[in-house]
């Protein structure tokens, strides 16, 4: 069932070419914006770079979890996609596993765009690509708990940051340690800890949790 | 309830098997909400009911659901998915035989149209994808919210045949529209709605 729901979202993305053309040139200007703030000099050789990639990254995760959630409430889709009996546990999976796929790709995207724009040292960032794996596919199951929580909200464009920011803050900071340590040296594993440890609680709250959520 | 109102009041409604019932009235008469509730998308608030035999105020919703099909006149699948993809995700989800399918899109005269994506489809063709999913289902219970909106006639000749058929192998019909039908081929009870209450059968 996972695999089944995560295919029909990640072909429906590749249809649509939302993700393509509009959340993926987003994060890069974002991310070219956020050199320039930070002035020629600095973004030489910047610190911030892990925690500018994690914040642009948490402004794509919102558009993306918005639009995994606006293709199932579409008028008329929800109540016969309803009829079908489809295991809860199974859709968070494959919705969460669809979103973890697209974050991958953009950050992909991302991670290139810093080592040329804010020169992060290619070696660091290769080396911080197991933690940003880990910390996306928390990001990615949070997201998705949250985004069923909201989506049927008058204004779930706006309440998905407002509930969604507090729960994807010790994983930005857990994300932006771990990154930073593989650059300038430190704590790698422990930050990277939490990551695997947000992920495991996630999983299994939204396997618990997503039928009286989708219910609600 | 809406808003502190009562959706449906005082409703009192035997379905038998194999029939078609037709909840004619306005906006607002309670007719899509009757729907939703035989479809288990609500719950009961209050009074008593059973449908497929399950106790609406106890039923599990999903249980209920799994017996029931639904198509809403906005349409009733994945817009970005082509006529083939949407009914080969419906067709994996209830574990049917992928090799129905051509039976089911040539029954819909949609074989043409395999390939087109969803949102690209006319009002009419899309109705009939709509009817693709629920004939791949055959449910015992068929709940359709204003399917002959924005119908051509032959539309509705071709719905109205499609529905026949389905009454007569046993299943039972719920329609919702704003007037009662005018059909040669169907010979439907009406039932009259107004204010989230029957107020009138023919």
């Amino acid at each position: 069932m996972a695999l089944l729901v995560a295919g029909k979202d990640l072909r429906v993305e590749r249809r649509s070419r939302v993700l393509l053309w509009q959340v993926v040139p987003f994060g890069v200007m974002a991310l070219l914006l956020s050199g320039l703030a930070l002035g020629p000099n600095e973004a030489g050789h910047s610190s911030a770079a892990p925690g500018l990639f994690y914040l642009v990254i948490v402004l794509v995760a919102l558009l993306i979890i918005n639009r995994s959630h606006a293709i199932e409430t579409t008028a008329g889709t929800r109540a016969s996609v309803a009829t079908l009996g489809l295991d809860p546990a199974g859709v968070f999976l494959g919705k969460a596993a669809a979103l973890a796929i697209e974050l991958w790709l953009t950050a992909l995207v991302l991670l290139a765009g810093s080592v040329v724009v804010l020169h992060t040292a290619l070696h660091g960032t290769l080396a911080a690509v197991p933690s940003i794996v880990v910390t996306l596919g928390a990001i990615a199951t949070a997201g998705t708990l949250y985004g069923a929580l909201t989506s049927d909200a008058n204004a779930a464009a706006t309440l998905l940051p407002v509930l969604s920011l507090p729960a994807f803050a010790p994983l930005l900071i857990a994300g932006e340690r771990s990154f930073t340590s593989a650059l300038h040296g430190g704590a790698l594993l422990e930050w990277w800890i939490i990551s695997v440890v947000a992920l495991a609680v996630y999983l299994a709250l939204g396997i618990l949790l997503y039928g009286v959520l989708e219910e609600s | 309830m809406a808003g502190g109102f009562p959706l449906l009041s005082g409703v009192d409604l035997e379905l038998s098997s194999s029939s078609l019932t037709v909840l004619v009235g306005a906006n607002g008469a309670g007719k899509t909400s009757l729907l939703r509730l035989l479809a288990g998308l609500i719950g009961l608030s209050a009074g008593e009911g059973s449908v497929l035999g399950l106790d609406l105020a106890t039923v599990d919703r999903r249980q209920l659901r799994r017996r029931v099909g639904w198509l809403g006149h906005e349409g009733s699948f994945y817009d970005d998915l082509t006529v083939a993809e949407n009914l080969t995700f419906a067709a994996k989800a209830l574990g049917r035989p992928l090799d129905t399918l051509a039976t089911v899109l040539d029954r819909v005269d949609l074989i043409g149209r395999r390939d087109t994506v969803a949102k690209q489809l006319s009002a009419g063709q899309r109705r009939r994808l709509g009817l693709a999913w629920l004939l791949l289902r055959r449910p015992e219970l068929w709940l359709l919210d204003e399917p002959y909106a924005s119908l051509d006639d032959d539309g509705r000749t071709f719905f109205d045949a499609l529905l026949g058929e389905v009454v007569e192998h046993g299943a039972t019909v719920v329609v919702s529209a704003h007037d009662p039908l005018r059909s040669a081929q169907l010979r439907p009870r009406s039932l009259l709605m107004s204010g989230g209450r029957i107020v009138g059968e023919s």
